[in-house]
Formats: structure tokens, C-alpha cells, sequence
């Protein structure tokens, strides 16, 4: 016992203070790309020939863009491009409500909308969620269960995961919905109780990712059940505990506005000046 | 030496056509007498042969520990060949793979029934049933209660007591083999990281080396240094995360709360090195994409340090709670001759008296000359599982410590070069949860024609259902936490 309360104390205090206060990035951290089409060279192409997942649009014809629904923001386009085209900031909000908004075309933040007055009265102070996963590697698994721990702790804001789609209110897919678990999904929906929320977390479940293309995959979430859409995308590879929290709290519209926390400078800072080829290859 | 089999080293490139091509039952002799002798099944695959007529060449890559060393040799069937299985229990899901992948019948297999339903799920697969009164059945999946891949467990009980507990997969199938064949593509290295989210250096690792060995290039001291670190460091995540797991399992509230959050210090630490608390993006063919300032690899070390003794106090508390001892101490036990007739790797098998680590016996730089010492229990039980992990993280840490403080001088990456056609080349690496297996071959054209991953999870699943044999059901979440095996890693 003595050990234990010993323990405690040398361990002190462990959740973050954001959304109150900032939340710590390192340096390095790829969040949300700032696209600059008028840096972008006419007729280069070098960031989709090196981008794994075809999340790049229009390059080198003046309207480049680049779709965080796909991204996997491993930096390599932003390494190819010598004119500084796409910079990864350390801004950690990605989510959006509709798919289409996730494609990046210039330096806006990504702010998911809140639910209207009635779901927000609903679920605004307890919201129940189910988690699929369908066929995800157990990256976004891995960090929705982070998500729960002390240090980010869902649980201040009324927000679980619990064990059984009939006390949920919503369900939270991972992967890109594999063959193999697409009744499964399907089934486990249909056995949470309306209204309900779907949402989408990571490359796999939005687009397919890696796995965009594959015969016994869906190349993500939104379709596999007839006549449901995605009522929340939070992007990443997998995304960020931050990020997961920032997009079910601004869903929920606990967190609203464009104020970052970011910790140290508390600004986005693009990982290195735009137009500098990175020292690393 | 036996002129039949070709010795190779991890990591290295072969002629494919120098692996010596056996008639089906010289080939299932000698597969059966290197087995009794002590050797390892590595990977055991097959893949259309090249000389067409809709024969399957079938390929063995046994590991001798002792030596260092991997033995391939190879058949071409079609049809049915003799099962082994009964023999080798450790061939079994190798056998079921070759069946359902490939269409090769083994005939007399015990249990044959298909291992990823990679047709689709529609038919229902066969489960093993006890006739009894008072016996019932337990079924629970694909989805679970918590965050967790799916996956079917079908329990034998009567009231507590578990019979038999048999696991079905398959629904964590991409067609992670096909979609790697016709590579390597600018998608490879984004598929290799996603076979199991959770080792991403560990695979990522596997690969770079086995296709650095078909482009004939060594990535740099340094680029081998910060792959070992962020291995490490993937490691201690994962066993950290899972030192709490198991306390939360057994209700040691404390210790599942701390290691859950220290587990972040770790992936931290990796996102440090790259930007992404899985160490996606940093391990490529050639080397590594971020370079560590020596000040930053300092700064590093002494966070590393830090996190482990907050680690060391934490789950220290954990091992010496005599209600936490009642829960874990003779739950789910493999003995040691079970362990090594089912092949099980990793720390499941160490916590059995098992040695196998391939950091040792097939050991890669650093490894090669930075030499970590091997944990090794005796009882084979949940408590011996999570000492081995708790212990060698212990290890880890240290290891990463002093790495990061020795840095070798010079370039991280090498241009990766491009693969020579017609070679085969198989690599090791010890994973946190053991040893993954990457045996690439390349076509005439110099793409590759069969990518086979080994994961760990693949070898250990049935550790996992023969632990529950003759225990108790409620404990089925500790076994289970225990071993934390991949699903996708499985599935592929």
C-alpha cells in the first residue's frame, strides 16, 4: 500500500490539459497539409509518382490538391517537391463531416461541423460508441483505445466505447471494411438503436488506403450499408488521440472555433520552411 | 551437409533456381528428419511453378538456431501429397494455407479446414463439438466487446471449465500477399506497415532487409542503429501497453492505468525519430528516412531512460501484489515440449523455457556485435508471459540507451537498388511478438512474384487455444492479453 501510494506520487498527475490547454506534438509530427497551388511547377508531377496511396489530384496543372481521406501522411510528397507546393503542418484537426471536404487545396483549417440542435441535445453530454474493426491493422484500434487512457481521457466528456451495439449511440468503423466483416458491420449497425452516428476513422476506413483497389476489401466504410452515409471522417494514419478527440468534440460542439492548442509555441508551424528540400531523405 | 537442402542466412539473396527441387516424398523425408533434428519451420509455401501446367511449387525454410542458419528446399506438387501434421503439430496451419491458397490436399491432415476463408465467408466452416448433457457451447465474435480486431473463439465448456477452445479467423483479410505480388510499387512499403499496425518497424524491418538483399545493397551502421532503436522502441510500447492490459484484466487498477498511459512515452519517443507514433515512414528499402541529431539522440536517451524507471515502478507493483500472483501463477500454461512441438516463437514460447529469439541466433546489425540478452521463464504460464515481456523490456531500454548514445557515424540511406529477377531472399526479424518471417521471390522480369509473410501470430494462435485447455473461462480475457496476437498479422 505504502508502495502504491508512493508510486502515485512519483507518477503525479496524468491527463493533458487540453482541450482547456495545449497538447504536445513533436517536432516532427505530420498533421494537416497546407497545399499552395501557385507554387506548384506546370507539368511536375514528382508528389503522386512517390505518394503510396493516389491522394494527390492535379498536380502541375495549377489545381493541385490533396485528399486526407486517402493521405497516409507519410511526408514523401512534400519531400518530392522542391517548391514547397504541400507542407505537413503540426495542426492536429482533420476531421470533417462530408468526404468531399477532406480534399486540401490551400491553408484553410479542417473544423468538423457540429450536429444539429436536436442530435446535439441528444448526444452532447453522453455519447456511446461501438467500435468495428474491419480489417484494420490495429493502428487506429490502437489509438481510439489511447484515446480512453488517463492521459486523454474520453470519459471527462461523457464519451465510451461500450461493449454492445444495443447501448450505443453511434458506431466507429476502423479499416477498410474487409469482405470478411462486411455482414458483421452491417449487423452490428442494425443493432444499434436510432438515431445513430457513423463514423469513419483512418485512411482505410475513408478510402481503402493501402488497401484502395483490393478484391476481398471496400475501400472504406461509406457505401457498405445501404443508404447509411459517414456522418464523421477523422483522417490519419491512424489519427492522433488528439485528433480523434478533437473531431468527436467538435461533432459534438464541445470545442468549437479556430483556436489550436498546440504546446511550446501554441502556432502552426510547417515542419520545415516552405521551398527548403529536407536535410533527411 | 545434406546436397539436398541450400544454407542460407537471413537477410541474404539466392538463386531461386538453386533451391533444389525434390520429388514429393525425398522432399517430405527430408522435411520430417530436419524437424526431428531440431530445426525451426520459418515458412512453409507454395506459389504457381514457374514451369506452368498448374503445378505448385511448394517451398520449406527451416531455421537451424544453433547455426544461424535457414534451409531451403523445395517440391512441386499437384494434387495431394501425406500430411505431416499429426507428426509436426507445427505444420499444420501451413499445411491448411498450402490447401486453401493453393489447392494442395494434405491428405490425412487431422483438421483441415480452411485457415482465412479468403473466398468469403459465406460457407460455414466446421467447429469441433463435444456430445454431452451437461456440455455446452460458448461462442463469441467476430466483433468483441472492446477495441479489437475481429475473430470467432468457439468454446467446449461445462459450466467454468473449458473443454476445448477452438479460434477462427479470416475476417481481417486485404490480400495483403497478392496485392505485394507485381511490386515492389511506391504502395510496398505502406502495405508492409499496415500487416499489422502494431509491428510496424518489426515488418517494415523484414522487408527493407529481404528486398535490400535482391537489390544487392546494405543500408549504412547508421541506418541499422535507428532501425534497431525504433524496433526497440516498438517493443517496449507494446509490452508496457500490455503489462497494463493484463493488470486491468485482473482488476490491478494502478498498474493499468500507468502502463497505459508510460506505453505513450514509447511511441512518443518513435514519433520523435519520425513524426508518427507507429514509426510509419521511417524504415525504407536502403536505410531510413529521418536521421537523429547526436544532441536529439541524447535528448531522447535520457526521456527513454526516464520513461523506463517510471515503468519499472509501475508494473513492479503489479508482479509483487500477491491478488495479482493468485490470478496470473498457473493460468494458462504451455508447457515446454508443448511449445516446441506446436513452433511457437516469440515471448510465448520464452515464458516456456523456450530460447528462441532470432536476435540472437540469426542476428543482424547491430545485433550481430550489440548482443541482448534472451529472457527465458519456466512455467509457461500468464505470469511467465508478462515477466518475459516485463523483463526484456528491461532489456530494451537499455539496449536503446546505449544505442542511441553510440550513434555510428555517416549516411542513413542508401538508393535501394533495384531487385534481380529470378532470386529468392528471406529475412528474419524478432518482432515483439517474435519472429516474422519475409520470403520474397522475383520473376524473370525482376517484379516480384510471391511476397509470403510469416507473422508471428501465425506460429502462436494455438498456443493460445491449447493454454485454455482444462482452465477456466473467465479467464480467457488474461490468456488471451497474455499472448496479444495479430489478427490481420494473421489474416494478412
Amino acid at each position: 500500500m505504502t508502495g502504491l501510494l508512493r508510486t502515485r506520487l512519483h507518477l503525479g498527475h496524468q491527463t493533458i490539459a487540453y482541450p482547456e490547454g495545449p497538447a504536445r506534438f513533436p517536432e516532427r509530427f505530420r498533421g494537416r497539409p497546407v497545399v499552395s497551388a501557385d507554387r506548384c511547377r506546370a507539368g511536375c508531377a514528382e508528389c503522386e509518382e512517390v505518394c503510396p496511396t493516389e491522394a494527390i489530384a492535379r498536380p502541375g496543372a495549377g489545381r493541385l490538391a490533396l485528399d486526407t481521406g486517402a493521405c497516409v501522411f507519410c511526408g514523401r510528397c512534400e519531400e518530392a517537391c522542391e517548391d514547397g507546393a504541400i507542407v505537413f503542418t503540426r495542426d492536429y484537426r482533420l476531421s470533417m463531416r462530408r468526404r468531399e471536404e477532406l480534399a486540401v487545396t490551400g491553408d484553410a483549417p479542417q473544423l468538423a461541423a457540429a450536429l444539429d440542435a436536436k442530435m446535439k441535445r441528444l448526444f452532447g453530454r453522453s455519447l456511446k460508441l461501438r467500435q468495428v474493426s474491419a480489417g484494420g491493422c490495429n493502428g487506429c484500434e490502437a489509438e481510439l483505445n489511447a484515446a480512453g487512457n488517463i492521459q486523454f481521457d474520453l470519459s471527462r466528456f461523457g464519451i465510451q466505447f461500450v461493449a454492445s451495439p444495443r447501448h450505443a449511440d453511434g458506431v466507429v468503423v476502423t479499416g477498410p471494411v474487409t469482405a470478411n466483416m462486411r455482414s458483421a458491420l452491417v449487423e452490428t449497425w442494425e443493432a444499434t438503436p436510432a438515431p445513430k452516428l457513423l463514423i469513419a476513422v483512418g485512411a482505410c476506413a475513408i478510402s481503402g488506403g493501402p488497401f484502395k483497389g483490393s478484391p476481398v476489401c471496400s475501400d472504406g466504410a461509406g457505401g457498405v450499408i445501404p443508404g447509411v452515409g459517414v456522418d464523421l471522417y477523422i483522417p490519419g494514419c491512424p489519427p492522433h488521440p488528439v485528433t480523434v478527440l478533437d473531431g468527436l468534440l467538435r461533432l459534438l460542439g464541445r470545442v468549437e472555433g479556430d483556436d489550436l492548442k498546440l504546446a511550446s509555441t501554441g502556432i502552426v508551424e510547417p515542419t520545415r520552411p516552405a521551398g527548403a528540400r529536407p536535410k533527411n531523405r | 551437409m545434406d546436397q539436398r537442402i541450400l544454407i542460407a542466412r537471413s537477410g541474404q539473396a539466392v538463386d531461386a533456381a538453386d533451391v533444389p527441387r525434390l520429388l514429393p516424398p525425398d522432399f517430405q523425408e527430408l522435411l520430417a528428419g530436419s524437424l526431428t533434428a531440431g530445426t525451426r519451420v520459418a515458412a512453409y509455401y507454395g506459389q504457381p511453378s514457374p514451369d506452368g501446367a498448374g503445378k505448385v511449387l511448394v517451398t520449406a525454410v527451416l531455421a537451424n538456431d544453433r547455426e544461424g542458419t535457414l534451409g531451403l528446399f523445395a517440391t512441386e506438387v499437384t494434387g495431394a501429397v501425406p500430411s505431416l501434421a499429426e507428426e509436426f503439430p507445427a505444420l499444420q496451419l501451413f499445411e491448411r494455407e498450402l490447401h486453401e491458397q493453393h489447392g494442395v490436399v494434405p491428405t490425412g491432415h487431422p483438421w483441415l479446414k480452411p485457415v482465412r476463408c479468403e473466398e468469403g465467408m459465406g460457407r460455414e466452416v466446421p467447429f469441433f463439438a463435444m456430445e454431452g448433457e451437461a456440455v455446452h457451447e460458448v461462442a463469441v465474435g467476430p466483433v468483441h466487446a472492446g477495441i479489437i480486431e475481429p475473430g470467432h473463439f468457439r468454446f467446449q465448456c461445462h459450466g467454468e471449465h473449458v473443454f476445448h477452445l477452438e479460434i477462427s479467423l479470416g475476417y481481417q483479410h486485404r490480400g495483403v500477399e497478392r496485392l505485394l505480388a507485381g511490386g515492389p510499387t511506391r504502395r510496398t512499403p505502406a502495405l508492409v506497415e499496415s500487416i499489422a499496425g502494431d509491428t510496424v518497424i518489426g515488418h517494415g524491418v523484414a522487408s527493407a532487409r529481404a528486398l535490400e538483399a535482391l537489390g544487392g545493397v546494405t543500408a549504412p551502421p547508421r541506418a541499422c542503429a535507428l532501425r534497431a532503436v525504433a524496433l526497440e522502441l516498438e517493443r517496449l510500447a507494446n509490452h508496457v501497453g500490455d503489462l497494463g492490459a493484463l493488470a486491468g484484466d485482473v482488476a490491478y487498477l494502478p498498474t493499468a492505468s500507468w502502463c497505459g498511459a508510460l506505453r505513450a512515452e514509447f511511441l512518443n519517443a518513435l514519433a520523435e525519430l519520425c513524426g508518427n507514433r507507429f514509426g510509419r515512414g521511417l524504415v525504407v528499402p536502403g536505410g531510413v528516412r529521418f536521421d537523429l541529431p547526436d544532441d536529439a539522440a541524447a535528448r531522447l536517451a535520457a526521456r527513454v531512460q526516464d520513461a523506463w524507471e517510471r515503468v519499472d515502478a509501475a508494473a513492479g507493483l503489479f508482479f509483487r501484489s500477491p491478488s495479482v500472483r493468485d490470478r496470473t501463477e498457473g493460468t494458462g500454461t504451455v508447457s515446454r515440449e508443448t511449445a516446441a512441438s506446436l513452433g511457437l516463437v516469440g515471448p510465448s514460447a520464452r515464458a516456456s523455457g523456450l530460447p528462441v529469439d532470432v536476435r540472437r541466433s540469426h542476428p543482424w546489425p547491430p545485433y550481430d556485435t550489440r548482443r541482448i540478452p534472451v529472457e527465458v521463464g519456466d512455467t509457461g504460464d500468464v505470469h511467465a508471459r508478462a515477466w518475459v515481456r516485463f523483463e526484456e523490456s528491461r532489456h530494451s531500454a537499455a539496449f536503446v540507451v546505449s544505442a542511441l548514445s553510440t550513434l555510428p557515424p555517416g549516411p542513413v540511406a542508401v538508393a535501394a537498388g533495384t531487385p534481380a529477377p529470378g532470386r529468392l531472399a528471406v529475412s528474419l526479424t524478432e518482432g515483439w511478438r517474435g519472429e516474422i518471417c519475409h520470403a520474397v521471390t522475383t520473376g524473370a522480369d525482376g517484379r516480384i512474384a510471391r511476397y509470403k509473410v510469416v507473422d508471428p501470430s501465425f506460429h502462436d494462435w494455438m498456443g493460445l487455444q491449447v493454454a485454455m485447455r482444462t482452465g477456466e473461462i473467465s479467464d480467457f480475457p488474461l490468456c488471451n492479453k497474455s499472448f496479444n496476437l495479430s489478427y490481420c498479422g494473421h489474416d494478412l
